[in-house]
């Protein structure tokens, strides 16, 4: 295909990507999953930024959300539970060309992969990091998760979750060089699309806790908020989302707020009355450990042996 | 005593730090029970006072060695505590001889011993220094369990282990001894020389525990030799603690007739981060040293070179920065690591010297996600490396499973600790072979290596990595504490370009080549890397078929289940068996592996040397073993294994052939042969010693008689 380069020349790709060039396996989430949604605005992220699926790798946990690699046709990675962010960071800190992308749940992330949460926040890598979380653990079938809300029932807590939920946006946002923090319900197509695709084009890891629906287990979560929109608040800004009328009608409680402003983003996030929606924060200049990590890449095979030498001689006598 | 002070009549007479002191050698044959000499202070700093105060103790001293000989004419036993034990004085001509300097921490007897070590490698001998390292960090000082120190064996042969007792030991005080003589570090007539300000301490408890320490010793039939070294520095820097070690540098120099000129170049480039002043200040106590003994010690050694083509052209390192340089010589450019002891070394060196090949230490932030991020630069098509020790390798086991399952390259390197749970942070054990082997949930075959030698720990990674890539596997390579810690001049490698990995494969995949395209015969597939076109998979660690589509179905879990044990199989295939360490046939072979290598092929050599029966064989390859085993255990009337981990003693009551667990190799060789191998295995935290093996051998041997 071709298309307009900046200087108005015409730029002739050899390759043009559409949403089928990033599509793999037929999905088996359940009917009215969100985790459909969701993987649908990645595949249009991926053909907006026309990746190369040979250079895209989605790594993923253990949990529903962690089979969206499958889902995929670039690389992928289905590895462990909890443990999506060291394999992707690894992947990330040798191969700086690749475009990294983790799917992760509420259980894999916040719970036993919650160390490289923090952690992979601080390193900031280039990547782009999707929570889906729908309150439950549901591949496991219906156990308490760390944003289970309390008094819901389930197997693990059949009278009702005993302690408040987990607010992950305050923890991410309270980590040192934390760079983009994002929050989307899984329902709104367009709110979904932008906010997916400003979190890939961060430089550093984006962050996007998505609110999504589990019909089967924990029906009501999402219910109660479709239901509620005064629930919910939209932030926008030029520097956040920019949407349409449509969608703010959709979420008639909004407003602007600067995403550069960290403090207002936790005192945002820390109010557990209304679930904020859009950028809660953004700073593109935080430091990226891939960029630190993947110096020395491009050494040659005789500068590696020239190395070598000098520190053999280093302990010679 | 040498003849410095022949112009003018100073005959008995010495001076210590300005006050003069008087001294009457004690004939030969009295030692034993007076020592080397009878001396005590005069009590001033005017010679004319001295030369006539001498005569008194001069009587004094001659009266107690009549009466010592009439004692001995009459045959009488002097008392234990005042036994004392011969020393030879005068030059003399070694094959080897074991130094100890220790200290309380903080005082540099490490450096000093670091230093001299490296000299002693320098003038072509063979070396083997390990580090006495107490438990904390700052223990409180003249504390009996806070010894820290180093050991430096060294020989007119290639040195592979740390030797038995120990000949010579300098001592900082008297108490940090103690430590040292729980562990058998010393035998009767090793000689001390004892720094003896503690016998002038303003507090009367530290001189009481000198005195009553000097009366321990003397008991144990060691040679102390008290020497004022606090008080001869005093004449140089104003606080010798220090500074002191380079000042039993030079007197370690002088007793073992080292090149003057090599200690101070090594002192400089010790001290070449820091001043000039320095540096000076720091030769002038060598040289005071030096001269001290010289002057006030009758005994020197020469050990001569070794003629070993290994120290031809050497390198002086540890186990830990072997593992490092062999990093970089495997051409792996990211160590992903967390802190833990005793491994984190390797990782420390590779942090200084990783860049000079494009490497990088990734410090993660737990065990976990260390080898999580090494495992994703392995899928990304850069093989990595994780270094841990046991603990860590505990958390890490789902990770190996994970590997195992995606068939993923990588390479482990386990130093092993004492264990289990937290156990022995700084010392050797040899418990990890089983459960590198066997613990990972359901069946996970994996290549498993021991390093033998320091120079293995080096060669090894690159041989990991390559065994890796090609069996497409986690390799673990065990080494130890004993290994980490050691320090040997080895054979400088001569590494070239086909060391390194070939460049990052980024052609076309052919897309009718599934991920997983298992040879039947051989169970090897290639795999595509990231960035290759058509070549796009999703790598999972639940049971897949050649599509690595997810698959639960049996045919495919057995497929793959018997693919992944294939390669063992198919590398097996490629090893030679193993070499004997003697005769082929005879009463008793030892089987080792890892870090006992060197004490027990010296221990087999002296046994042999005495006539005796013995030969060993050391094993390499844990997964897959080397093949021929079985023959080779067929030539050997009984076969048993020394390893440094747990084994029940098969003498307890308790301990019977139903009840007896066996230490590790030797389960995993009875299993493997179906023949009744023996045992012999401690876990004492610390190498095992050639001389113990030595008793180990008789002792078996002893019970073979009479079973003709």
């Amino acid at each position: 295909m071709f298309g307009l380069k900046g200087d108005w020349s015409l730029e002739v790709k050899d390759r043009y990507f559409t949403l089928e060039d990033y599509s793999g396996a037929e999905p088996r989430w359940c009917t009215g999953c969100g985790d459909h949604g969701i993987l649908a605005a990645v595949h249009r992220v991926c053909r907006d930024a026309q990746l190369e699926p040979e250079k895209t790798v989605a790594v993923s946990g253990i949990g529903c959300s962690s089979r969206l690699p499958h889902y995929m046709n670039t690389y992928g990675f289905h590895g462990l539970h909890g443990r999506a962010l060291p394999v992707a960071c690894g992947i990330k800190s040798r191969r700086p060309d690749l475009d990294v992308w983790v799917a992760t749940g509420d259980g894999d992330c916040f719970s036993i992969g919650a160390a490289h949460w923090v952690h992979a926040m601080r390193y900031n890598m280039d990547m782009t990091m999707l929570v889906f979380d729908n309150g439950i653990y549901g591949l496991t079938k219906k156990q308490t998760s760390p944003t289970t809300p309390l008094d819901v029932p389930t197997n693990t807590h059949p009278s009702g979750s005993l302690l408040p939920p987990l607010n992950p946006l305050t923890v991410t946002l309270g980590i040192t060089n934390v760079s983009f923090v994002a929050q989307i319900v899984d329902w709104n197509a367009q709110l979904r699309h932008q906010v997916i695709k400003m979190a890939h084009e961060h430089k550093g890891t984006g962050f996007v806790r998505i609110i999504q629906r589990c019909p089967v287990y924990v029906e009501a979560i999402g219910k109660a908020l479709q239901n509620e929109p005064a629930r919910m608040r939209l932030l926008t800004h030029e520097f956040g989302v920019e949407v349409d009328d449509s969608v703010k009608r959709l979420f008639p409680n909004h407003g602007e707020h600067d995403p550069t402003d960290l403090p207002a983003a936790l005192k945002i996030a820390a109010d557990d009355s209304v679930l904020p929606l859009g950028i809660l924060y953004r700073n593109p200049d935080a430091p990226c450990y891939d960029q630190m990590s993947s110096e020395g890449l491009e050494m040659s095979a005789q500068e590696k042996l020239a190395g070598l030498n000098q520190a053999f001689d280093h302990f010679a006598i | 005593m040498s003849g410095k002070h022949t112009q003018e009549d100073t005959r008995y007479l010495f001076k210590r730090d300005k006050t003069w002191w008087v001294k009457l050698a004690v004939p030969r044959e009295l030692r034993d029970v007076l020592g080397y000499d009878l001396r005590r202070s005069l009590h001033t700093r005017d010679l004319e006072e001295a030369r006539s105060a001498r005569w008194d103790a001069i009587a004094e001293f001659r009266e107690k060695i009549e009466s010592a000989t009439a004692e001995q004419i009459m045959g009488s036993t002097p008392s234990a505590a005042a036994k004392r034990e011969h020393h030879e004085a005068g030059h003399q001509i070694v094959k080897e001889h074991t130094v100890e300097i220790v200290s309380d921490s903080g005082e540099g007897a490490q450096k000093c011993g670091q230093i001299f070590g490296l000299v002693c490698g320098k003038m072509g001998n063979g070396v083997w220094t390990v580090e006495i390292i107490p438990a904390e960090i700052q223990p409180p000082a003249r504390e009996r369990q806070g010894a820290s120190g180093i050991r430096v064996r060294m020989g007119s042969h290639y040195v592979t282990n740390m030797g038995d007792q120990a000949d010579l030991v300098v001592a900082f005080n008297e108490q940090v001894l103690y430590s040292r003589i729980a562990n058998g570090a010393y035998r009767k007539g090793t000689v001390v020389l004892l720094e003896n300000m503690w016998a002038e301490d303003p507090d009367e408890k530290i001189r009481q525990q000198y005195a009553e320490a000097l009366q321990d010793f003397y008991a144990q039939g060691l040679i102390v030799h008290e020497l004022p070294i606090q008080k001869e520095c005093l004449k140089l820097v104003e606080n010798p603690r220090r500074g002191k070690n380079m000042f039993v540098l030079g007197m370690l120099c002088h007793i073992y007739q080292r090149d003057v000129d090599k200690a101070k170049e090594e002192i400089a480039k010790t001290f070449r981060k820091k001043s000039a002043k320095v540096v000076e200040i720091n030769h002038k106590l060598f040289d005071a040293g030096y001269a001290f003994a010289r002057d006030n010690l009758d005994y020197e050694y020469e050990i001569p070179s070794a003629d070993d083509e290994r120290l031809a052209s050497a390198i002086v390192v540890n186990g830990n920065q072997a593992a490092g340089l062999g990093v970089m010589a495997a051409g792996i450019d990211l160590v992903a690591m967390y802190p833990i002891t005793p491994a984190t070394s390797a990782s420390h060196y590779l942090a200084d010297d990783f860049n000079l090949t494009g490497g990088f230490v990734h410090q993660a932030e737990d065990e976990i996600a260390a080898i999580g991020f090494a495992i994703g630069a392995s899928y990304a098509g850069k093989t990595a490396c994780t270094i841990t020790s046991g603990p860590g390798m505990a958390l890490k086991t789902e990770m190996i499973g994970l590997a195992v399952m995606a068939e993923l390259p990588l390479v482990i390197i386990d130093v092993q600790r004492g264990g289990p749970s937290t156990g022995l942070p700084t010392k050797i054990e040899q418990g990890d072979l089983l459960s590198t082997l066997f613990g990972v949930p359901g069946d996970s075959p994996k290549v498993v290596i021991a390093a033998a030698t320091i120079a293995e720990c080096l060669e090894f990674v690159s041989v990991a990595r390559r065994i890796a890539e090609s069996f497409r596997t986690p390799v673990i390579v065990l080494t130890d504490a004993n290994l980490a810690t050691g320090v040997q001049p080895i054979a400088r490698p001569d590494v070239t370009e086909d060391w390194f990995p070939p460049p990052l494969d980024q052609s076309d995949w052919d897309e009718d080549v599934p991920p997983y395209d298992w040879d039947e015969e051989t169970g090897l597939s290639e795999r595509p890397i990231p960035g290759m076109r058509n070549g796009e998979y999703i790598l999972t660690g639940l049971a897949h078929n050649r599509q690595s589509k997810i698959a639960y179905d049996s045919a495919s879990n057995q497929e793959g289940a018997i693919m992944r044990s294939r390669k063992l199989a198919t590398l097996a295939a490629t090893l030679k068996p193993p070499e004997v360490h003697g005769d082929e046939t005879g009463d008793l072979l030892i089987v080792s592996w890892g870090s006992t290598h060197g004490a027990i092929e010296e221990a087999v050599d002296r046994a042999r040397d005495a006539g005796k029966s013995v030969a060993s064989v050391h094993l390499r390859f844990l997964s897959p073993l080397e093949p021929g085993l079985e023959e080779i255990f067929r030539g050997f009337r009984k076969v048993m294994t020394i390893e440094l981990n747990y084994s029940d003693d098969p003498e307890h009551p308790l301990i019977n052939k139903e009840t007896r667990r066996y230490a590790q190799l030797a389960q995993v060789l009875r299993s493997h042969t179906l023949m009744d191998i023996d045992c012999w295995s401690v876990v004492p935290g610390h190498p095992l010693s050639p001389g113990r093996i030595c008793q180990v051998i008789d002792t078996h041997l002893g019970k073979l008689e009479g079973v003709h």
